[in-house]
């Protein structure tokens, strides 16, 4: 194997390594670390798959450092200094739980990726990494409480999205530049207004506490 | 069977209780302390040695037979596994499953001796150490099949030995996911940070030193001499996976085997510094997370 | 350049109205509100007359299907913006300022999503409804509608992820196929090329994805919640036009599987969401104490029959996209009226509203033939649709699915019926008096309720050729 195809396999494992933290942590603040070190690695990527640095590559690697590892994170962390909040006390699913489960997603996405056509001149992992991430995103939105961890969940389904767009990059321009953008306009709604919102008038980010509406 | 197979056996025998040593000196000086010596605890058992030894009415043959099981099962272990890198003293097709199985006999003497005392401290280190090895196991089985799809060898010497050197740079990635989820394995099986604190003497926070609390004089000093080689052996995995030496010459393999045992020390010494101890209950959590990690090298390596 | 000026122009009166230096909204904001909503309207009606050439490299057209929601979406919004002039005489809703601006937007996204031929850029759009629509929904601040559009937030920002996801699959199935990328007529033209496995998946996430934003059972259930709490101005528009879009989405990619030969793989999967919808929409209907969460569930329910339509096939396509115009047009009409219930009486709760007809005449009257109206009785437009649907799914060899869909109406008939009724007749409580209607209020689903009976017993020709045509891009035939 060579080098250049070993770095983008090292970068999309320590991807799926940072998934299964989120997975196994209590601590807010090392789901938001670890949400952090994925952002770095998703930036990381198109400058290592790519076979010369043009200057749109490299634009859009300090973009979406900026973004996923930088803005995003430091906002989540804002928002639980702001909300006082440090663990994610008991989750729907308990972490061994949403272990297993995220191994079961990691299985079933190679399983699925085994099954779809080859992509043309991209990284044979991409796609079940991307899956994976997909899947690990959702169980972490729906297994825990906190109105951050979910927003945690949401962005590393966005995450999962963005390195599915990696495998298409070259075919249609745009749409790794939509994703990223996705994630700064969703970010700024959920985590601006919402997060912020809920601490005031719920005096906690515990999402279980909305349960006002209901039939 | 050669000559260094019986030779790296030789050395491990000799500096395994240098191991612990290492791993606490490095935790001392990374916290700013002098730290107990290295050899400590060569002095420790020697002294243990040439004392008599205790034993509470109400223990029976189990209790003495323990430490004696504990040490011939892990000298068994040691003899299938292929320090040098290359061949160990004995090999057969399977062997893997006899090396988990000796390792798990040991535990299942100490954890007998344990239960023997009647007394109820013992008993809840004897629950704890065996609840953590219903997890620890079956992510030892994980890196095993993982190794043997990476070499397609069915044996220790083999899937250690020259095919994994053939293998290592097709399979860098599933191989790096397996050595990081022994090195977890390693923690927890030899007790230490994260897992269990090597240096406390609460009864209520910890799992193996509860366990022998009972024993005393040679009793002991056998115990903590397994312990250690345990350790080394566990070490040894850690580095076989991660340094293929099968191609070196003899000589240098040879001389390679301290240093690197050494440095998984080191590395223990260095993860203790730098974490705390997890909560009992998170500690399943952890070992659930080395057995998704061997199975994601698995995944790999299937594809 | 109509197609460009369609979606520009509500964006220039978005930062217009925000620009604006006074908080409150004033006549200035409300004016501009209404001058570009009419504008458009006018545009839109130029459309029909003169059909527009595609723009910017075939990234807008405007096609028969998406002239058909456009239409749609504008003539809501017209009359929505006619309300909302009575509507703010009577509410202040906080943040003003951003009221208005975020309607306009609404109008913008949902434009270039009827206009887009390119599907990433349908998603941008789709995309920013979800955005610009939050903050209406959260106009009053406080806890219940903070609950709302967090669950509103978070699941279509889900759903809209998805989408975004299958948009990627659909990139990856055309792979080399000849055609320029992810503009619908090229994926069309050339979908025997498309890669089936990448073109299923896409499918897939589409459907979800936009399903989402449809309220598709069941991926649903945020919207009981958000069209209760949000004001019903905007209930309104997204019930009528935003899910209508999100239909449109799930459209296309739909005609693009019909185009690729896998019809057998989409019909079934159509045919379940939308049995599930209407099975959810029927339970949880029985027993609802609430208008607008009764109206939630009942566009549960109209978005199953739009799906089970376009499941059947045949002449149960064509049903979807006449269904589609009646039930935005009907939507619109019961959200305006369970308006003026709430600017009356400060609650859309059935505890709160007795004897309707009694206190608010013309709303209340305006009610009950809703009632008609939504649940698909005679002559109003929805029995037309909905008829159509049930001959297609008999035309399509599916006769015991066409008996429970009857079956399941039924139930929803029932369940609708009661509260309503209930909210109409019945004895006001003592010490009410009847409320003075404003005109502003009432012109909105007056006008509606006369499109609606209208196309239940006369559907012009100009607009039965562009249903047709619809009908047959998504696999359908005329009736």
């Amino acid at each position: 194997m060579q080098t250049s195809q070993m770095i983008p396999q090292l970068v999309l494992l320590l991807i799926v390594l940072s998934n299964f933290a989120v997975l196994g942590t209590t601590r807010l603040s090392t789901c938001i670390r670890a949400l952090a070190v994925q952002g770095v690695l998703l930036g990381i990527l198109p400058v290592v798959l790519a076979s010369h640095l043009s200057l749109h590559i490299a634009a859009l690697a300090i973009g979406t450092v900026a973004i996923k590892a930088g803005i995003l994170p430091w906002f989540l962390a804002w928002a639980i200094r702001e909300a006082a909040v440090r663990r994610e006390i008991e989750p729907i699913v308990g972490f061994i739980g949403s272990l297993v489960l995220g191994a079961l997603a990691l299985v079933l996405a190679f399983a699925i990726a085994a099954h779809l056509p080859p992509l043309t001149s991209s990284e044979s992992l991409l796609v079940p990494v991307s899956l994976s991430t997909v899947m690990i995103g959702f169980i972490v939105l729906t297994s825990r409480r906190k109105a951050v961890t979910q927003v945690v969940g949401y962005l590393m389904l966005e995450n999962g999205i963005y390195l599915f767009g990696l495998t298409q990059a070259a075919s249609v321009p745009f749409l790794l530049e939509l994703g990223v953008l996705l994630d700064v306009f969703v970010g700024v709604f959920i985590m601006g207004i919402v997060v912020f919102h809920i601490n005031r008038e719920f005096d906690s980010l515990d999402s279980a506490r909305l349960t006002e509406l209901s039939d | 069977m050669t000559w260094h197979a019986f030779a790296a056996l030789a050395i491990t025998l000799i500096i395994a209780p240098a191991l612990p040593g290492i791993a606490t000196k490095t935790k001392s000086v990374l916290t700013g302390r002098r730290g107990a010596p290295v050899l400590q605890l060569y002095f420790d058992i020697w002294k243990l040695l040439r004392k008599g030894a205790v034993y509470s009415t109400t223990t029976t043959w189990v209790f003495r037979a323990g430490p004696v099981v504990v040490l011939a099962s892990l000298l068994g272990a040691a003899v299938l596994f292929p320090l040098d890198g290359r061949e160990a003293v004995a090999r057969f097709s399977g062997d893997l499953v006899a090396f988990a199985a000796l390792v798990a006999l040991a535990r299942f003497a100490l954890v007998l001796a344990g239960l023997d005392t009647g007394s109820s401290f013992e008993g809840m280190g004897a629950s704890r150490e065996v609840t953590f090895a219903t997890f620890a196991e079956p992510a030892l089985f994980l890196c095993f099949v993982a190794l043997v799809l990476a070499t397609g060898e069915l044996s220790l010497s083999g899937m250690l030995g020259a095919a994994l050197t053939a293998t290592w740079p097709r399979t860098a990635a599933p191989l790096l996911l397996v050595a990081m989820s022994l090195f977890v394995l390693l923690l927890a099986e030899n007790s230490r940070v994260p897992v269990d604190d090597p240096a406390t003497h609460l009864e209520l926070t910890m799992i193996h030193e509860v366990i022998v609390l009972d024993h005393s004089g040679p009793d002991l000093a056998l115990i903590l001499y397994a312990s250690s080689l345990k350790l080394a052996l566990f070490a040894a995995l850690v580095m076989g996976v991660l340094v293929p030496r099968a191609a070196w010459p003899e000589p240098i393999a040879l001389t390679v085997l301290p240093v690197g045992l050494g440095l998984v020390a080191v590395g223990v010494g260095v993860v203790e510094s730098n974490m705390a101890r997890l909560r009992l209950t998170r500690v399943p959590q952890l070992l659930v997370g080395a057995g998704a990690l061997a199975l994601f090298g698995i995944i790999l390596l299937l594809r | 350049m109509r197609l460009l000026a369609l979606w520009i122009l509500p964006l220039l009166g978005a930062g217009l109205a925000l620009a604006l230096p006074t908080h409150r909204i004033g006549p200035a904001r409300i004016g501009t509100l209404v001058a570009v909503a009419a504008a458009h309207l006018v545009l839109v009606v130029t459309l029909w007359i003169v059909p527009a050439a595609p723009t910017l490299g075939g990234w807008f057209a405007s096609d028969a299907l998406g002239l058909v929601v456009l239409t749609l979406v504008s003539v809501l919004f017209f009359l929505t913006s006619l309300y909302t002039v009575g509507y703010l005489q009577r509410e202040r809703p906080r943040g003003g300022r951003v009221f208005v601006s975020a309607l306009l937007g609404f109008l913008a996204a949902t434009t270039v999503v009827t206009l887009s031929q390119h599907l990433a850029l349908l998603w941008v759009g789709m995309e920013a409804t979800t955005l610009t629509v939050a903050p209406l929904i959260f106009h009053r601040h406080d806890r219940r509608s903070l609950e709302a559009v967090w669950k509103y937030l978070l699941i279509s920002s889900v759903g809209i992820a998805l989408a975004l996801l299958g948009t990627f699959f659909l990139a990856a199935a055309q792979g080399d196929a000849p055609g320029r990328a992810l503009i619908l007529s090229d994926l069309i033209a050339h979908a025997h090329a498309l890669h089936p496995a990448w073109l299923r998946g896409a499918f897939l996430f589409l459907l979800v994805g936009f399903g989402t934003k449809m309220g598709l059972a069941p991926m649903h259930t945020w919207k009981p919640d958000t069209y209760g709490e949000a004001p019903a101005l905007v209930g309104g528009l997204m019930a009528g036009a935003l899910t209508s879009c999100a239909f449109l989405g799930v459209a296309r990619i739909t005609e693009v599987m019909m185009a690729a030969g896998l019809a057998l793989f989409v019909q079934p999967i159509l045919i379940g969401f939308g049995l599930l919808s209407l099975l959810v929409a029927a339970t949880f209907v029985i027993g609802q104490r609430d208008l607008k969460r009764l109206l939630a569930y009942s566009s549960v329910e109209h978005m199953g029959l739009l799906v089970l339509g376009l499941g059947f096939g045949g002449i149960g396509a064509y049903g979807s996209v006449l269904h589609l115009l009646n039930n935005g047009l009907s939507k619109g009409w019961l959200f305006l009226v369970a308006g003026n219930i709430v600017l009356a009486t400060g609650s859309s709760a059935a505890a709160d509203n007795r004897g309707l007809l009694r206190t608010l005449p013309v709303s209340a009257t305006l009610l009950v033939l809703g009632l008609f109206a939504v649940t698909g009785s005679p002559p109003f437009g929805l029995f037309l649709s909905e008829f159509t649907i049930l001959r297609g799914a008999i035309a399509a060899g599916h006769p015991w699915i066409a008996v429970v869909m009857l079956l399941l109406l039924s139930v929803i008939f029932i369940g609708m019926a009661a509260l309503i009724l209930e909210m109409a007749l019945g004895t006001p409580a003592p010490g009410t008096e009847r409320v003075r209607e404003s005109p502003w209020l009432l012109i909105g689903p007056i006008v509606l309720l006369l499109i609606v009976g209208m196309l239940g017993v006369y559907i012009p020709s100009a607009l039965n050729t562009v249903l047709t045509q619809a009908a047959v891009s998504l696999g359908g035939v005329a009736p």
